[in-house]
């Protein structure tokens, strides 16, 4: 067993257990469907709305070429300095090298799922810089260690409580478990930061390529702060990020919203297209935007799975699915969890090491019905293990299942496969819900089924039988009136 | 019509008064059953696992067997959605592509099959109890099978459908079940929970693989919850 999978089902088993936190997630997110709900019926024709959503992206990412080509000359055309990063590392080379180059100590961040799959904090702060994040979910996980819970709520998992302990404790603060509170103590402590900071960084929800401008999504204001107040913006994104049309955001920006936290639209919705322009009076002198493949070009090839490259991060897939829910984001040990993450990491990080997690689904299909930009994910889910097994199938997954194949196409055989149970059931008191149980995984926590006195083969058998039975006699019967 | 009966191995195994039941109500409306013993499973256990070599070799079969019937109806939404959505995937760019399709067309969940290709939901029943119902997800996503159960179930004297306030995965997903017990058994729990809220006596669902799942971890955890497959209440008189 690889590492990852290992990690995954120890942690989900711990996850499992919590069951003050699975109450707590799981109340989260019935008052977010709620929400959603209301907010899609607001929708002319939601179910339309996707659609075009589905249709704009696969737009998109089917010339990708085109439109980050025309996005980055655009925003080359307004002074903005366009970076290029092959692989994560690149990317945090090219980061370090710009905060050297401005002999920065300080970084104030906003919100960036990017940023964390490519683990910029860790090299950042390895290298002596002071990070600090100013999305309050974040802040709040920074402060506690943490990574972040879920993609769009990175706090999800704590109390209003723990984090009032969590404040007391590290910001010396005395505040109470009130919310407003708990935001004002953030709030003094992050305006310093943000007057004090040498570089901004920021992510992308898209890259508009006909107006060479990123787009930003934001409930709090800080990305805004971040992008205005330092000296210097970095912005870092993934090159699938692309929207071709400005007028596209009419569109997207509602269904980002919709699907992420329910809203009708968030809070602050800001357009970037340069550094401070002659003649304007603020804004960051320079700005540098960080275009990361790592390895999303290889989902490119891939035509059969390339609409995975769809996804706005919205969340919703997490949402709704019953195993986050229930195991949470760190148990997935990568950036981007839940179904979307499932979908996606064995393509990005190798199939051998991260092939479980889509092993690890009911296969359900609330993530396929839910997702705003229409991908397909329990189906990818399936394309994903049927791409794990051609790479490199178990000795015994390869028998058991030729040994199913065999006996299934054996009538004759499949005929032993009940009595054989009966037997097999006699006998299983004598280990059953021990570690000797065969059927351990199951007994622990579930009672089995009982295999019935007459199966309906047997039944059908003996019906038939009897219909034979009778039939030469009704015969004879007709032909002794004749 | 001579509608030909697709019975999985758990429905045979398990819980063959479903597959009784089906018989019973199909004959009762005049049909003729023509039920080939030797398709035991659709495949879909190796195709789920990733071995669509194998799931091929289980489904070829039953793709042949069926070629030539008039309807078919099949036990489980699972089962179901595995003949209906999946065969035309697993054999795409095969020589059987045609014929998955062609089978795809003419397959039915059972409770799709009476309300919808029969346009019959009056089976004279009576079942005197609170019940809630359970949508299996692949009836319900797969094949999106919200109402044929729920207009059957309307017109069942005596009966009460509460129902539940999610529609959530009971945690089954065959394999899943074992290979993740914890997060399947978590998933479980949740269904079972949000049933009991309802108040009902009686989980019903129109698939016998949920209905495994959600009794057993009731029974384990001596919850009184009951759970009876739907042909078994079309049944109840
Ligand atoms: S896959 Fe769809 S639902 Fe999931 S995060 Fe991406 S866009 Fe949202």
């Amino acid at each position: 067993m690889s590492r990852p999978v290992q990690q995954f089902k120890a942690q989900a088993e711990l996850s499992t257990h919590n069951l003050r936190l699975r109450a707590t997630i799981q109340t989260a997110l019935e008052k977010y469907a709620v929400v959603r709900d209301t907010n899609r019926r607001a929708f002319q024709d939601y179910q339309a709305a996707r659609q075009a959503a589905a249709e704009i992206k696969w737009e998109a990412i089917n010339h990708l070429d085109r439109y980050l080509e025309q996005f980055v000359s655009k925003l080359e055309a307004r002074g903005t300095k366009v970076h290029w990063a092959g692989t994560g590392r690149l990317a945090r080379e090219i980061i370090l090298g710009i905060i050297r180059e401005k002999k920065a100590r300080s970084i104030i961040k906003s919100k960036t799922m990017t940023s964390e799959e490519i683990h910029l904090n860790e090299a950042l702060e390895r290298e002596g810089f002071e990070v600090v994040e100013s999305d309050l979910g974040e802040f709040i996980v920074q402060l506690n260690k943490e990574t972040p819970y879920h993609i769009v709520f990175p706090a999800m998992h704590l109390t209003r409580g723990e984090i009032k302990e969590l404040f007391n404790r590290e910001l010396a603060a005395d505040a109470s478990d009130n919310p407003e509170e708990l935001t004002r103590v953030a709030r003094r402590v992050l305006r310093k930061k943000y007057v004090g900071a040498d570089i901004g960084f920021t992510g992308a929800n898209f890259a508009v390529a006909d107006a060479g401008m990123v787009s930003i999504t934001e409930n709090e204001g800080n990305a805004r702060l971040t992008a205005a107040l330092p000296k210097t913006l970095i912005t870092l994104l993934g090159i699938e990020k692309v929207l071709p049309r400005l007028e596209d955001l009419a569109l997207f920006l509602p269904l980002l919203a919709t699907s992420g936290t329910g809203q009708p639209l968030t809070c602050y919705n800001t357009m970037y297209g340069g550094p401070r322009q002659p003649g304007e009076s603020d804004g960051p002198e320079e700005w540098h935007v960080v275009l990361l493949d790592n390895r999303r070009t290889e989902l490119l090839a891939d035509a059969e799975q390339r609409d995975s490259l769809h996804c706005i991060r919205c969340g919703a897939c997490l949402n709704v699915c019953p195993i986050f829910r229930n195991v949470g984001g760190p148990a997935y040990g990568t950036t981007y969890s839940g179904p979307v993450g499932s979908v996606i990491t064995p393509h990005l990080r190798g199939w051998q090491d991260w092939k479980h997690l889509s092993f690890s689904s009911s296969l359900c299909g609330a993530c396929t019905e839910t997702c705003p930009v229409k991908i397909d994910l329990a189906h990818h889910l399936l394309q994903n293990r049927r791409k794990a097994v051609t790479q490199k199938s178990s000795l015994a997954g390869k028998l058991g299942f030729k040994l199913f194949a065999f006996i299934f196409n054996r009538p004759r055989l499949y005929r032993r496969v009940a009595p054989l149970g009966r037997l097999g059931q006699k006998l299983h008191p004598l280990v059953k819900g021990t570690r000797l149980d065969p059927a351990y995984a199951w007994t622990k926590s579930r009672a089995t089924p009982q295999i019935a006195p007459r199966t309906f083969r047997e039944f059908w058998r003996e019906r038939n039988l009897h219909e034979i039975q009778q039939r030469p006699m009704q015969e004879t019967k007709g032909q002794n009136q004749i | 019509m001579t509608v030909t009966l697709f019975i999985p191995c758990f429905v045979d195994l398990l819980y063959p008064r479903v597959a009784v039941s089906i018989v019973e109500i199909l004959e009762r409306l005049g049909h003729k059953i023509d039920f080939p013993e030797e398709l035991n499973c659709c495949g879909q256990p190796a195709f789920n696992s990733g071995y669509w070599d194998e799931a091929r070799a289980v489904a070829l079969p039953v793709l042949r067997r069926l070629k030539n019937a008039e309807a078919v109806v099949i036990a489980s939404g699972s089962c179901g959605a595995m003949q209906k959505v999946f065969y035309p995937q697993l054999f795409a760019g095969t020589k059987q592509e045609a014929e998955a399709k062609n089978l795809a067309a003419k397959c039915w969940e059972f409770s799709d099959f009476l309300a919808t290709k029969l346009g019959v939901t009056d089976l004279g029943a009576r079942f005197l109890h609170k019940v809630t119902f359970h949508d299996g997800c692949h009836g319900l996503r797969e094949l999106g099978l919200k109402k044929p159960p729920r207009a059957l179930l309307a017109k069942v004297r005596g009966l009460e459908l509460v129902e539940m306030k999610e529609e959530v995965c009971c945690g089954f997903g065959g394999a899943f079940a074992v290979k993740f017990p914890m997060i399947s058994t978590a998933m479980g729990e949740v269904k079972c929970a949000q049933a009991a809220e309802t108040g009902a006596e009686y989980i019903v669902s129109n698939d016998s693989s949920c209905l495994m799942h959600i009794q057993g971890l009731a029974d384990k955890q001596g919850m009184k919850l009951k759970v009876i497959h739907l042909a078994e209440v079309l049944t109840s008189r």
